[in-house]
């Protein structure tokens, strides 16, 4: 699907919730909400108040009123059908996002081949028969049967089935784009196919029980959260069943009233017990696996949703990621004796052929700066020597003219070969350039070294911003390198991480990471080659990239389909949005508590003791209608709060004080005020109905 | 509340925590094993006594072995306490010939004063001799507080640790907490004490004569003990006239002064620091009383000092102090207003130089009412449970005070050692709420908050407050429960509610007007304080386990800091919010209901 359908998936897609209220009833079987001790609670309010209703409705001598006893046990039922509703709206994202997967994941008859190579033999075969080590031919036109490696071939293929991107992927053998994904398309040439999962195994497969939950287990800051819970339930559920005997007691004591009648016990009960985040807590983490969704990223467990909110330390790789993929020609520097012109037309010649983005921005510099016109190099009858990894330079051989250009230290041994010698003027202006965080290109004709072309890297617009909010929510960035130490230092500044390695190799970088985490921090990478995959799998949060290797896919617990690196901070983004999310329920859950006692508890005592009439501040109209309002509100406010567990708090990057700060205010000290007005409010509107 | 009240109050506090933060770190250096000024003098006594018992102080114990060291050694104490009151009929030092303790109120007392709660149903000068006293009772005092202060420096050693499978050792542990702290902060006390008039003595008791002779009526019985009557009906009375007094004597001082210092509360005499030879001049009584909070606070700095972050010690301490100056005020402020009833009558019940004014029933006149009020409250925020005055005497609102102390858990302060680890289990809950509020898996002074930890936080919350919920329930649903309550209407719910938040909190005091000396009480209270005592130990030690296993995670800018004002008042919310939000109910029975009914 494209990213315009998605986006149009709002909160509230009618077609979602329609499903989601026909999951709600589903979900009252006990034997699921077991699973939720809080809400299982509430339902096993529900039936004892709902068999009281028909006590007295039968007997005629229920404990209260036949119609009072009714409405709570209808609210009650509510408030159980509301965070089933809840959480079926999250699931019902998932779902919706699964069953569009599923039909790409279609059956298809797969040409396999009798041998590793192209002309073998071809058997049809379908592709849910296909094994592991099995090779298969896809051809234009052909759906790839199952996620494989490309070993023979380069084609195009259309990933939109899983990436969304409609622009078509070149795929081909060797190198870092060889994975290929089953239920994409070729669109041109052909490619032979190594399968490397067993069916029922493959991404698809793993990203559809992923969306819809299938797999979803309670992560373990969701466990934590769930005892503590369970532990205020078991707390309140203590406070509440001795409340009898206490009443009892107490109406020995003061020889009038009648105890407190088992209707309002469960009615606090249910009240007090944290059923906003009881209810809410199972869709709050469906929704942030889902915003990982909505972010194209895949999380392959809800564990590494929940780790990345916690990153310390943030491993970024600088070409693009940190700069624009490509360095960009910015400067001739001509060597002692040479007129600048002489440079840039050597410069221009050596690069008319080179078809990388350095070769053509210095094309375009010698055009824009020296007003030099590209010329035919065929016209020319210039022969282009392309870049090999020997003489690490490259170059145009013509009437008798040899351009080099290439690293100082390649074209020093060049030069030397030639019988010339390399001027020290030029080794201090190669020098200059790599301090100032440029590449240096020298250029050469013959054994006479004409100049230096200054490459640089173009940091990406924005990122410094970026990279100042990381820290200021207390995450060190460190930029990953393969160029020198003086290069890398210079673009670290620019950039504003934190720190950087320079010369990087697998090697260095799965030391980095193991040297953090032994100091106990948390490290995010992202990666995309198979050289990645060792230190994708070390780091805690590794985010792989859709199009790279099947390894680095394997390695990481994360995959953006966009393939974006900077995708991480928005992932970290969302991990630290789910924690918080839970937390502000949380507390504003328990502080709603202090409302409803002064709403119950005078209504529940006030025959025993009228005195404690005075606790009424909010001077409800009877006992019935406290009991009532506080009732409904505790099943209003799971409804209200849908959205914000769905989209998640707000998350603003500063520090953890202002955040605590911030959150505290609103949802402590407003979790303390807003059912004070809630049932005042709800209580008007019951007395005016006259429903009790 | 007079000008005079809050000068008392403020001076009680500033002295406390004056001497809190050189103590505290006095204490730290002694449990880290680092020289202290008085190591020379001390150093052999304590390396003899691991000589004499064979104990390894360098050997290291994982937090099973810990706890079962605890147990075991609490075990024994309750089975030698349980056999000196039984015999202390035919061993020496008994010169009043007090006959064996009944086998109900020997249990009671055994476990009441191993579990550092020293509730008494039993009066100690007609109960217990001078050697139950001082080798079972006083013993005890030293060997309860010590032993809660271990299991905190276990829990404290579990955050500084990290990747260790051993929280110490509990024999060195304990020894230390004797050796250095509490034997040579009891001989200072014990010498003031009596320099106060404290009595330290083994001789018999004293008969003197009374100056004024007292003469008063009594009913006549018969032969059977039932009172004779006349033909109306009436019981015939006849005059009595009392010539002389029984002065009872002891060695008290010596006592008195671990009571106070230990959290332990179990008074010498049955009046405890009512009583004018415990606690005989106001320097006595403001000496007690800062002795109640002077180690519990201490123990704040000497935490922060241990895990290298004093400002953590200090966030603590304040936030205990934060909770308990208000409510010491309150409890003031409700007693010196007096007894509505009164004011109703017209009396005048305001302070003036001829009379303290307020409500002085229950209260000695040589405390005061600021006297005594600082003194319940701090006795109650602790779990010391020495009282100089009869709660059940106090105003709705006033006696409600000491209580609500105490169904905080008893982690305002609360025992040597035991509050602490308990404020510490609240720390671990704030953290973790407000650890997710800032978006970060939860992480309490460098050491993850994870199922294991929340799985035992919640265990603790949950045990203490089942216990005086349950007990409560049991006692006014029963006929012998009901039978030992005094008075009438929600003071007599308020009677009950109170002795069961004590018994679990190991807190110690009474709203005296429960008759808890029966087989009921005795019993229920037995088991309520080993199990509110000893279950919230394992947790803790477990916890302390954990800990030490775990990495440590350097703080960043994302860490939430828990020094901070911010934390201090998110750890007050928790506490009271938790506390008020269990309690309100059952309150609301009791002294709420009494508060509005004028």
């Amino acid at each position: 699907m494209s990213k315009k359908e998605k986006s149009k998936r709002s909160l509230f897609d009618p077609k979602i919730i329609r499903r989601a209220l026909w999951d709600s009833v589903g979900k009252l079987n006990p034997v699921y909400q077991i699973k939720n001790p809080v809400m299982f609670v509430v339902e096993v309010g529900s039936v004892l108040t709902t068999a009281l209703f028909f006590h007295a409705l039968i007997t005629g001598r229920g404990e209260a009123s036949p119609g009072f006893i009714l409405q709570i046990s209808i609210w009650l039922w509510i408030t159980v059908l509301f965070a089933n509703f809840a959480e079926s709206m999250a699931e019902g994202r998932g779902k919706a996002q699964a069953d569009a997967l599923r039909k790409t994941r279609q059956d298809v008859m797969a040409k396999r081949l009798a041998k590793p190579q192209k002309d073998s033999g071809i058997s049809q075969i379908s592709s849910s028969k296909l094994k592991k080590g099995d090779v298969v031919l896809v051809e234009a036109g052909d759906v790839i049967p199952m996620d494989g490696e490309v070993i023979e071939g380069v084609a195009s293929v259309n990933e939109s089935a899983i990436t969304g991107e409609s622009a078509p992927v070149i795929r081909e053998s060797g190198g870092d784009r060889s994975a290929v994904t089953g239920g994409t398309m070729v669109l041109s040439d052909w490619l032979v196919v190594r399968v490397t999962t067993n069916p029922g195994e493959t991404f698809l497969d793993r990203m559809i029980s992923m969306v819809e939950g299938a797999k979803r287990q309670k992560t373990p800051n969701e466990i934590a959260l769930d005892i503590l819970l369970a532990g205020l339930t078991i707390v309140f559920l203590l406070v509440t069943a001795t409340l009898l005997p206490f009443s009892i007691f107490s109406v020995n004591a003061a020889g009038q009233g009648s105890p407190v009648t088992m209707t309002v016990l469960v009615s606090l009960l249910v009240c007090l017990i944290p059923t906003t985040i009881g209810g809410l807590l199972s869709a709050i983490g469906i929704a942030g696996m889902d915003r990982m969704i909505q972010a194209n990223v895949i999380a392959m467990s809800g564990r590494a949703v929940e780790a990345a909110g916690d990153v310390d330390v943030l491993l970024l790789d600088k070409t693009g990621t940190i700069t624009l993929g490509d360095r960009q020609a910015t400067m001739f520097i001509p060597a002692p004796g040479v007129d600048t012109h002489v440079l840039a037309d050597a410069s221009q010649l050596s690069s008319l052929a080179d078809e990388t983005p350095e070769g053509r921005s210095i094309v375009v510099l010698a055009k824009e700066k020296y007003g030099l016109r590209e010329r035919d190099i065929h016209a020319l009858g210039a022969h282009f020597v392309e870049f090999s990894a020997q003489t690490r330079m490259s170059g145009v051989n013509m009437d008798g003219r040899e351009i080099r250009k290439g690293a100082a230290d390649a074209v020093e041994k060049y030069i030397q070969k030639e019988g010339g010698t390399f001027p020290a003027e030029v080794r201090s202006i190669v020098d200059d350039v790599a301090r100032q965080g440029a590449t240096p290109l020298v250029v050469a004709e013959g054994k006479k070294v004409l100049g230096v072309i200054r490459l640089n890297d173009i940091v990406k617009g924005g990122i410094k911003e970026r990279f100042a909010e990381m820290r200021r929510m207390g995450i060190k960035t460190i930029m990953i390198t393969g160029d020198n130490p003086l290069t890398a230092a210079a673009v670290a500044a620019e950039a504003g991480v934190d720190d950087f390695l320079a010369q990087a190799t697998p090697e260095t970088k799965l030391k980095l990471i193991r040297e953090h985490q032994a100091g106990g921090r948390l490290v995010a990478m992202t990666g995309d080659g198979t050289n990645d995959a060792p230190a994708l799998a070390q780091a805690d949060v590794a985010v792989a990239m859709n199009t790279g290797t099947q390894a680095a896919k394997e390695a990481g617990n994360l995959v953006d389909l966009d393939s974006n690196p900077t995708k991480l901070i928005e992932i970290v983004e969302i991990g630290k949005q789910l924690l918080m999310t839970r937390g502000t329920l949380t507390t504003f859950s328990i502080a709603n508590d202090v409302a409803k006692y002064f709403a119950i508890l005078p209504a529940a005592f006030i025959s025993i003791y009228p005195a404690l009439g005075a606790l009424n501040i909010m001077h409800l109209a009877t006992p019935q209608s406290a009991v009532l309002s506080a009732v409904i509100f505790n099943a209003l406010i799971i409804i209200f709060l849908i959205p914000l567990a769905l989209r998640g708090v707000k998350y603003k990057p500063l520090g953890a004080q202002v955040v605590l700060r911030n959150n505290a205010l609103i949802y402590g000290i407003g979790g303390l005020i807003v059912p004070f007005i809630g049932i005042k409010l709800i209580d008007m509107l019951i007395t005016a109905l006259h429903m009790v | 509340m007079s000008g005079n009240d809050v000068l008392q109050a403020v001076a009680y506090f500033v002295v406390l925590v004056v001497l809190a933060k050189p103590l505290g770190l006095f204490m730290a250096r002694v449990y880290e094993g680092r020289p202290t000024f008085i190591s020379r003098v001390l150093g052999p006594v304590e390396r003899l006594f691991y000589r004499l018992c064979g104990i390894q102080p360098e050997e290291e114990m994982g937090w099973k072995q810990y706890a079962l060291a605890v147990l075991l050694f609490s075990a024994a104490g309750v089975f030698v306490v349980y056999l000196l009151q039984r015999i202390q009929g035919v061993l020496p030092l008994d010169p009043q010939r007090f006959p064996a303790v009944a086998p109900d109120l020997s249990f009671n007392t055994a476990i009441s004063f191993v579990t550092n709660t020293n509730w008494q149903n039993y009066g100690g000068e007609s109960t217990m001799s001078y050697l139950t006293q001082m080798a079972a009772l006083a013993v005890q005092n030293f060997a309860s507080a010590a032993a809660g202060m271990a299991v905190l420096v276990a829990l404290i050693r579990g955050f500084k640790r990290h990747s260790a499978s051993t929280i110490g050792n509990f024999w060195t542990d304990m020894t230390r907490s004797v050796v250095y702290i509490l034997l040579p902060l009891s001989v200072l006390y014990a010498f003031l004490l009596v320099s106060q008039g404290v009595v330290q003595s083994f001789d018999k008791y004293k008969t003197v004569a009374l100056i004024q002779p007292v003469t008063y009526e009594t009913p006549r019985l018969d032969v059977h003990g039932n009172p004779v009557k006349d033909a109306k009906g009436n019981p015939v009375m006849e005059k009595d006239r009392v010539m002389d007094q029984t002065i009872p004597l002891g060695p008290a001082a010596s006592q008195v002064a671990i009571k106070q210092l230990g959290t332990n509360g179990g008074g010498f005499f049955n009046a405890n620091s009512a009583h004018p030879l415990e606690n005989p001049t106001p320097l006595s009584n403001f000496l007690e009383c800062l002795a109640i909070l002077l180690i519990p606070s201490a123990l704040c700095l000497t935490f922060g000092d241990m895990v290298g972050d004093r400002r953590q010690g200090w966030a603590l301490l304040i936030a205990m102090l934060l909770v308990l100056a208000p409510l010491t005020l309150v409890c003031t402020k409700a007693e010196q207003a007096g007894n509505p009833h009164f004011a109703s009558m017209g009396i005048d019940q305001a302070a003036s130089a001829l009379q303290p004014g307020g409500n002085m029933e229950g209260k000695e006149v040589r405390n005061g009412i600021a006297g005594s009020t600082i003194w319940a409250a701090w006795t109650t925020a602790a779990s010391n449970g020495s009282v100089n005055s009869m709660h059940d005497s106090y105003t709705a609102l006033g006696g409600m005070i000491p209580m609500l102390l105490i169904q905080f858990g008893e982690v305002i302060f609360g025992g040597v050692g035991s509050g602490l680890y308990g404020m510490i289990i609240f720390a671990i809950i704030t953290v973790f709420v407000a650890g997710l509020m800032v978006g970060r898996t939860p992480e309490y002074l460098g050491k993850k908050i994870e199922v294991f930890e929340m799985k035992m936080a919640a265990f603790v919350v949950l045990i203490v407050n089942g216990l005086i919920k349950t007990g409560t329930a049991l006692a006014v649903s029963t006929k012998a429960g009901v039978a030992g309550i005094s008075n009438p209407g929600p003071h007599g719910f308020s009677e009950v509610l109170y002795a069961f938040s004590s018994f679990a909190g190991n807190n110690g005091s009474a709203f005296a007007g429960l008759n808890g000396n029966s087989f009921f009480y005795n019993t229920i209270g037995g088991v309520l304080m080993f199990l509110g005592r000893f279950w919230v130990i394992i947790p803790v030690l477990a916890i302390a386990g954990s800990l030490a296993k775990k990495k440590h995670v350097p703080a960043g800018l994302g860490t939430l800091p828990t020094h901070t004002p911010l934390f201090v008042i998110f750890l007050i919310g928790v506490i009271v919010i938790v506390g008020a939000l269990a309690f309100m109910p059952s309150l609301a029975l009791g002294p709420i209901a009494e508060m509005f009914t004028h």
